[in-house]
């Protein structure tokens, strides 16, 4: 699926656009940076709570396409500008990791 | 064979938000320079651990990166306080580092070994009070890149 279904969703706003024609290869769930920039897939959409400056390091150092942020979890003006800079995408929802997750392995058939 | 292109970076160790900015920029560089992604994907992981490990413990340092024909070598030198046991340090899980560390995701003991499980060769020398330099290398598969 395109980066789009996912920007498409109703319980996502959308913080950063990045590119929606970018293919989206799986969904990646993690907190803990060290494992998510070891283990994250490179295209992947990559579902955390954890929201700081260096959650787009790792996304941009693994080759994210998009950063979504679970439980309310929101990001920095700063943040948001670099993301627009390097085209990582960031979206942001009041929903639990699983139940986002959730919804866009539904809406893409990941 | 070409002349190694050879990059250093002063590791700000007062700001834990910058750390990663060094390894971003030999990203882009390795990109720039069109090496396999396989090999800038170790570099990077490789190379963002050791600067996080530099913040976090040693106040900053400096890394050196090396780009030849064969191999990206990396060495990152700090002044911080050496490691006392590099056979715990090694070991996944183990960590000293602060709550306030942990608490940005950071800290879980994966640092060191993720270093050595992205790169081809390690190499730790630490003294204790004056620091510790760490050389790592990550081998390039062909050996004809322009």
């Amino acid at each position: 699926m395109k980066l789009q279904t996912i920007l498409d969703l109703p319980e996502c706003r959308t913080l950063v656009k990045g590119d929606p024609e970018r293919e989206i290869t799986t969904i990646f769930c993690c907190d803990l940076l060290s494992i998510a920039m070891s283990k994250a897939p490179a295209g992947s959409v990559w579902v955390t709570v954890m929201g700081n400056r260096n959650t787009l390091a790792v996304a941009s150092l693994a080759e994210v396409a998009c950063i979504v942020l679970a439980e309310g979890v929101s990001l920095d003006e700063g943040t948001l500008a670099k993301a627009e800079e390097e085209k990582i995408s960031i979206l942001a929802t009041d929903l639990p990791v699983f139940d986002i997750a959730l919804e866009i392995h539904e809406a893409g058939g990941l | 064979m070409g002349e190694p292109l050879v990059f250093t970076y002063d590791i700000d160790g007062s700001d834990f938000t910058r750390a990663g900015e060094a390894s971003s920029a030999v990203k882009n560089r390795l990109k720039m320079l069109g090496v396999d992604s396989n090999a800038i994907r170790k570099t990077a992981i490789a190379m963002y651990e050791g600067e996080i490990n530099m913040v976090i413990h040693a106040d900053g340092g400096k890394i050196t990166v090396i780009i030849s024909d064969d191999a990206i070598t990396m060495v990152l030198a700090d002044h911080g306080p050496g490691i006392p046991d590099i056979e715990k340090a090694m070991q996944e899980g183990y960590s000293t580092a602060r709550a306030e560390v942990r608490s940005l995701g950071f800290g879980a003991g994966m640092g060191l070994p993720n270093m050595k499980r992205f790169t081809d060769e390690m190499k730790i020398d630490a003294v204790l009070g004056e620091g510790t330099t760490i050389t790592m290398k990550v081998k390039l598969q062909d050996p004809d890149r322009t």
